[in-house]
């Protein structure tokens, strides 16, 4: 990659930015559709009845922490520490994971509920929004895990801070998306 | 790569001029695919209970055409131009990521082939050959696109094969948009760059904000069609309003993503045979970065027909009104352009100055409809169909031809022959205003559009019959253009670096220009540096050869056998078959990541 552009920023960089602009259309639709179709269900079950506050509350500060997991990973990376840069990068990835996790259990106890993607509106929102945030912190967590094996082959080093600042600008959009959701899925219904 | 000939490396090829060209020749193709079905949907209303095909074929010719001509034709037309011309505009030596340009092209390819795999493939379906292409209309009304009233892969098609076209779009979008704000030669501003290029960064503007949006819109629908969920289902306390809102808010915008790089042509064309600077260079610019923002929010001006109520139905009709005015601006300003110019009637000129009085006439029709009252008469009739020819036809098409017979010299080496190009011109100009003029009229005295045949009594047979004369005019002049094409093959007259006295980069290099584009990247001084301004004398040429050897990067096969995993993936819903998915997805990340670890240059 060239060093010299016309702006003065890396060019995956921009390219990155233009890419987060372009994904908060695709989850603004998602969420503004959430929000159309609120309350417009014809049969339950019913958000109030079935959504576990505390449960999602551990998983949004297991994404919150791996947010700041990330940000030690670049600061690691950034100054050459390639030790701690490892140990971040796993964590950040472990911490998505254990986000997926979470989510995986309870789609499996809201299937166990009653509520699948086809059963009513709230389904139907429900799941496709939280699915494509889910798939988004999949191929974050693959994103992750193939660095850290970089890094475990020595092939992460300080040239290559700008690929982890590039990874952590996607994992903290991630994050602020699931703030969104969490708030309006969640907490305000 | 370097000047490799060969299959190989045209497949494998990174070089912005190449990717290029092959958008240039696929899109042709579309164009032509997407033009005989024009001419079958001509043939068939040429008369009264018109019996040349049946309802069920030219609900698909309609959709197809539509389908075709917007998102295979005229798009990558335009793509053409961004991958050729913008680096070479900027003083660059290619876009900013070679490979993600390749990619592009090979998700537009595939994208293309799988929807219009779908002419042929009925007996996969047990259905007849012509019976499964998509047959909705390019705007996909849910419900009408539900599994409910429409059982068949038809619709499958058609979403599957507008996703992997919006990828295409996108990725595009990101590349350009870095290319032009970030690959500039020293001293380009961005209040230096030609027009072309600002309108081509409006553009990706607007794509990479409004594809994400019919992204969710097909999304919901696939999610309908396959797994039983109910976005646009009414009973399930849904509204198919919802399709309309997300497709048109992507809509809208769409068509200034299809009108703003002809615009951005035409910029460049008018100076060029008038020796003199655009008119109000800073105004144009700001009235495409206008229009891009007003692009926004007018959407539901396709929607007055719902009933969205006296509010929203004025807002949206004074916005779309509002509109006018920049586009209005910039038809000054080209006028104002020729005004007193040393003007030389080049087939470029005539195009561009066609351009501008087709184009005008579109605007004026597009203006009756920002009035509700008026709209509600014009809804689905003919009338609109006659204006949107105007708008994408006498504009947009107009306005790439001037960018081909403008370009054509660079990208090959061989100038077209003018006696030719004024032939074509003349009969496309005379042809579409006999094929769409009178649709205003049809349209007007009742004739719905995308119903297959009509009535005697409805008075409108004899105007029906003038206006297939004229799409078959339009289908001799774009033969003359094919003859002229393969004529300048071999019979074109070499063209010399610069054939036109052109004021932008792209005239300071060979026709073609070498690989690498420049032998030394250009200073830029002044908005016209190859002209002489009041302050500023016309640029030194790069040498023609490099002073010191210049690194070009490889080819790579990653790009293609990623994009390739799209299709793949697609076929699994259509067929119902799981593992097929397996397969789509490991070649998408086999290609990702052997893309993501091949040692690269740029």
């Amino acid at each position: 990659m060239s060093a010299h552009t016309s702006m003065g920023l890396d060019n995956r960089k921009m390219a990155f930015w233009a890419f987060i602009g372009s994904e908060c259309l695709l989850f603004g639709s998602l969420i503004s559709t959430y929000l159309v179709y609120k309350g417009k269900s014809v049969v339950g079950p019913y958000p109030p009845e079935i959504l576990n506050i505390p449960f999602t509350s551990i998983s949004t500060f297991d994404l919150l922490m791996s947010s700041l997991m990330m940000v030690l990973a670049l600061a690691a990376v950034q100054r050459g520490d390639l030790k701690w840069g490892k140990i971040w990068l796993f964590s950040t990835a472990l911490l998505g994971l254990v986000f997926l996790g979470g989510q995986v259990i309870e789609f499996t106890e809201f299937v166990h509920k009653g509520l699948t993607i086809g059963t009513n509106l709230f389904g139907c929102t429900f799941f496709v929004l939280t699915g494509t945030h889910g798939a988004h912190v999949t191929v974050g967590v693959l994103w992750l895990l193939t660095l850290w094996i970089r890094a475990l082959q020595g092939k992460l080093g300080r040239a290559n801070a700008m690929t982890v600042e590039i990874t952590g600008l996607y994992w903290h959009f991630v994050d602020v998306v699931w703030i969104v959701i969490f708030t309006v899925v969640y907490l305000i219904q | 790569m370097s000047d490799a000939r060969g299959l190989t490396s045209w497949l494998t090829t990174t070089d912005h001029k190449r990717i290029g060209l092959l958008y240039f020749w696929t899109a042709l193709a579309f164009f032509l695919i997407g033009g005989i079905e024009a001419l079958f949907i001509r043939v068939q209303l040429a008369q009264p209970n018109g019996q040349v095909v049946s309802a069920e074929t030219y609900n698909q010719l309609f959709t197809m055409h539509g389908t075709t001509m917007i998102f295979l034709a005229l798009m990558p037309l335009g793509a053409s131009f961004f991958n050729y011309m913008v680096p070479l505009q900027i003083g660059a030596r290619d876009v900013a990521f070679p490979r993600l340009n390749a990619f592009s092209y090979w998700v537009f390819l595939f994208g293309g082939l799988l929807l219009n795999a779908s002419w042929f493939v009925g007996p996969l379906f047990h259905a007849g050959m012509l019976n499964v292409a998509p047959d909705g209309g390019w705007f996909g009304y849910a419900n009408l696109t539900e599994r409910q009233y429409s059982p068949g892969p038809n619709i499958d098609f058609w979403v599957l094969g507008l996703q992997i076209l919006g990828i295409s779009s996108l990725a595009a979008g990101f590349n350009f948009i870095v290319t032009i704000l970030n690959m500039r030669a020293p001293g380009m501003k961005m209040m230096r760059l030609p027009t072309f290029t600002w309108m081509t960064l409006v553009t990706q503007f607007l794509i990479i904000t409004a594809f994400p949006v019919i992204t969710v819109g097909l999304a919901f629908l696939m999610f309908d069609r396959f797994f039983g969920t109910h976005f646009y289902v009414r009973e399930a306390g849904a509204t198919p309003i919802l399709w309309q809102h997300l497709f048109w808010l992507f809509g809208h915008p769409e068509v200034y993503i299809l009108i703003l790089p002809a615009m951005g042509v035409v910029s460049d064309v008018l100076p060029t045979f008038s020796r003199k600077p655009l008119f109000g260079y800073p105004v144009v610019v700001y009235s495409g970065v206008l229009i891009g923002l007003m692009s926004w929010g007018v959407w539901s001006h396709h929607m007055f027909a719902v009933g969205l109520g006296p509010i929203a139905d004025s807002v949206f009709a004074a916005t779309t009104m509002l509109i006018a005015v920049p586009t209005g601006v910039k038809i000054f300003n080209w006028i104002a352009t020729l005004w007193g110019g040393d003007i030389r009637g080049t087939t470029a000129l005539h195009f561009a100055v066609g351009f501008i009085a087709m184009f005008i006439i579109g605007g004026l029709s597009g203006v009756t409809h920002a009035s509700p009252p008026a709209d509600l008469q014009q809804t689905d009739t003919y009338y609109v169909v006659a204006h949107i020819h105007y708008v994408f036809f006498g504009g947009t098409i107009f306005g790439l031809f001037a960018g081909v017979y403008y370009w054509w010299p660079k990208m090959t080496g061989r100038l077209l022959d003018e006696t030719l190009g004024k032939v074509h011109f003349w009969l496309q100009f005379i042809g579409m205003n006999l094929a769409f003029f009178p649709m205003h009229l049809i349209g007007l005295l009742g004739m719905p559009r995308r119903v297959y045949t009509y009535a005697p009594e409805l008075g409108v047979g004899a105007l029906n019959l003038v206006s297939t004369i004229g799409a078959f005019l339009i289908a001799l002049s774009i033969l003359i253009f094919l003859v002229n094409l393969w004529h300048s093959r071999t019979h074109g007259q070499p063209a010399p670096n610069d054939p036109w006295g052109g004021a932008t980069l792209e005239w300071s290099v060979s026709s073609p220009p070498p690989v690498y584009n420049f032998s030394v990247i250009p200073t830029v001084t002044s908005r016209l540096p190859r002209w002489s301004t009041e302050r500023h004398g016309p640029m030194r040429d790069p040498p023609a050869a490099p002073p010191e050897p210049i690194h070009v990067p490889g080819g790579s096969w990653w790009p293609m056998v990623a994009a390739f995993g799209l299709p793949v993936l697609a076929l699994a819903p259509l067929t119902q078959t799981l593992w097929v998915a397996f397969v789509g997805a490991a070649l998408l990340i086999a290609g990702v990541y052997a893309w993501a670890f091949q040692p690269f240059e740029v």
